[in-house]
């Protein structure tokens, strides 16, 4: 009897995870969507834009109820155990993940909102040349993490962790600059700050991503990954590294 | 929007453990994943093999049961599980034609020696069956039988002390002690259950073997007998067959998977219902099996 099935005997429970699987990726495209369009008000300097960023994220807190009522309806329904079971538990973290990116595009919106919108004050750009630099790397985590989950790639999922020290090195550089400018013009402290906040959120975001490759990690392993340091993750996900040569 | 292939079908019920490193063991593998030891055994079933006539119905399975543990024991119907659980008194003996090689041990001596009489073993590894099964006596005469019988009590004070210690631990007693004299069939059904366990320990087993126990009952009946086997560890052994995972979740600290009549995988109930390690348990556990 050697007969590997792939799907479940109760086919729509299939159906059932395939769909809740899709909805988890369209929150994240919406959640990527709503970060590009803060940077796009940023560059544009328009407080509209960034309104209807904080107006928008309205529908990712939409999305972030909805699966997790339908993550509760088949654990109450399906009883799901093993691979089905982390299954679950992996889009139950992953919505509060991509939910709390939504609050941090939120945070950027904002800060466009306040540098913007209030009349003739607008920052030296020197400011804000950091904004973009961490937004491209925190959105490529932020990619890369929900392509790991949907396809279940450990190897792009260690990627997006290990990357994440990257940002978090990037971030800590974005400081430095800061405070020399601020040094230099003490005047413009308050726009500084603003342009901390902002960088800040986008340090959060992939730090967001980061926890979901780890999720992704225990959903294809049973590896709790938390808290475990990066050499080790590699080495058990994927493998002692060759010696160097 | 990004849509990260959105609308590829079924991307997340494939089988998630293909992908990770750490998944080394062969579908077509029938050696047992984990441990089939205990730290401290009661029963130590090597090498056991069980034929029906020519059909082999149990396949060279090792397993220990041990002390103050409850091990579950899974599988599709017609995997060997009860049959397994009837090899560890012997109980199979009974069926014209069955054959059992191996070695199984209770308390380090040989269940199948000569010398060994099935009577008491059947007393100390006592059996729960999927239906109950009351004597048609009295609720007392149930439980009185099997310590009359091995003369464990001499006198009707001991007797009576034997009745009522086991209707206790099989949380029966306060229902039953104000009718002792009534038919124990007249009970309902997980009363009767709870009767069938008294009767069982009323001969001070080490170990008890339950053959799907609360596949008759009603859910409320069920999460008795389950409340009382956790209770009943403190004092025995139990090994349970179930067809409910959900219970087998529940009550065992182990769990067996067997299939075909080879046991696959033994190991922490916890991780066996989390993250079991071969792809058959896997897909019994999830219902993804045919």
């Amino acid at each position: 009897m050697e007969d590997p099935t792939s799907g479940h005997i109760v086919k729509r429970f299939d159906a059932e995870m395939t769909h809740l699987q899709q909805m988890v990726l369209e929150m994240g495209g919406l959640v990527i969507d709503q970060i590009q369009r803060a940077l796009k008000a940023l560059d544009e300097e328009s407080p509209e834009a960034a309104r209807d960023v904080i107006e928008r994220d309205r529908l990712v807190n939409a999305l972030d109820v909805r699966i997790d009522d339908e993550v509760v309806r088949l654990l109450a329904k399906r009883q799901p155990m093993g691979g089905d079971l982390r299954a679950l538990m992996t889009v139950a973290k992953s919505v509060t993940d991509l939910e709390r990116v939504g609050d941090q595009t939120r945070r950027v919106a904002v800060l466009v909102e306040r540098l913007y919108g209030n009349g003739p004050s607008a920052p030296n750009p020197k400011l804000l040349e950091d904004v973009h630099r961490l937004a491209t790397l925190a959105v490529g985590l932020l990619r890369r993490s929900l392509e790991a989950f949907d396809g279940f790639d450990l190897g792009k999922a260690v990627e997006v962790i290990r990357d994440d020290q990257r940002l978090e090195g990037e971030f800590q550089s974005a400081l430095r600059r800061l405070t020399t400018f601020v040094l230099e013009d003490s005047r413009t402290i308050g726009h500084m700050v603003e342009a901390v906040l902002g960088l800040r959120a986008l340090e959060r975001i992939g730090g967001h991503a980061k926890n979901i490759a780890g999720y992704v990690i225990y959903l294809c392993t049973g590896r709790d990954v938390r808290h475990v340091d990066l050499a080790t993750i590699a080495d058990e996900v994927l493998g002692p590294s060759p010696p160097p040569a | 929007m990004d849509d990260f292939g959105v609308g590829r079908v079924g991307a997340f019920t494939a089988d998630p453990v293909k992908v990770a490193r750490q998944a080394p063991i062969d579908r077509a593998s029938r050696e047992t994943v984990g441990d089939f030891t205990h730290p401290s055994p009661r029963i130590t079933a090597r090498h056991v093999n069980v034929y029906y006539g020519e059909k082999q119905a149990i396949k060279n399975v090792s397993l220990d049961i041990g002390a103050n543990e409850v091990i579950a024991m899974i599988g599709p119907s017609g995997c060997g599980k009860s049959t397994f659980l009837r090899c560890l008194n012997r109980m199979n003996d009974t069926i014209e034609g069955c054959r059992v090689t191996g070695e199984i041990r209770l308390d380090g001596q040989d269940i199948h020696d000569k010398k060994q009489d099935v009577v008491p073993l059947r007393a100390q590894v006592g059996m729960v069956f999927q239906k109950p099964n009351p004597f048609p006596k009295s609720i007392y005469e149930n439980v009185a039988y099997g310590p009359r019988i091995h003369g464990m009590a001499n006198t009707r004070a001991e007797l009576d002390e034997f009745v009522e210690r086991s209707l206790q631990r099989a949380g029966l007693w306060e229902e039953v002690k104000d009718r002792l004299d009534e038919p124990g069939t007249g009970l309902s059904g997980g009363q009767q259950q709870r009767l069938c366990i008294a009767r069982t320990i009323a001969v001070n087993p080490e170990v008890i073997l339950m053959d799907e126990p609360c596949s008759a009952l009603d859910p409320i009946a069920t999460a008795k007998i389950e409340e009382l086997i956790d209770e009943l560890r403190e004092h025995y052994s139990i090994a349970i067959v179930t067809h409910s995972m959900q219970q087998a979740a529940r009550v065992s600290q182990r769990t067996a998977y067997f299939h075909l009549g080879d046991l696959i995988e033994v190991g922490d109930t916890n991780q066996i219902f989390t993250n079991p390690r071969h792809p058959l348990t896997e897909d019994y556990i999830t219902g993804r099996f045919g």
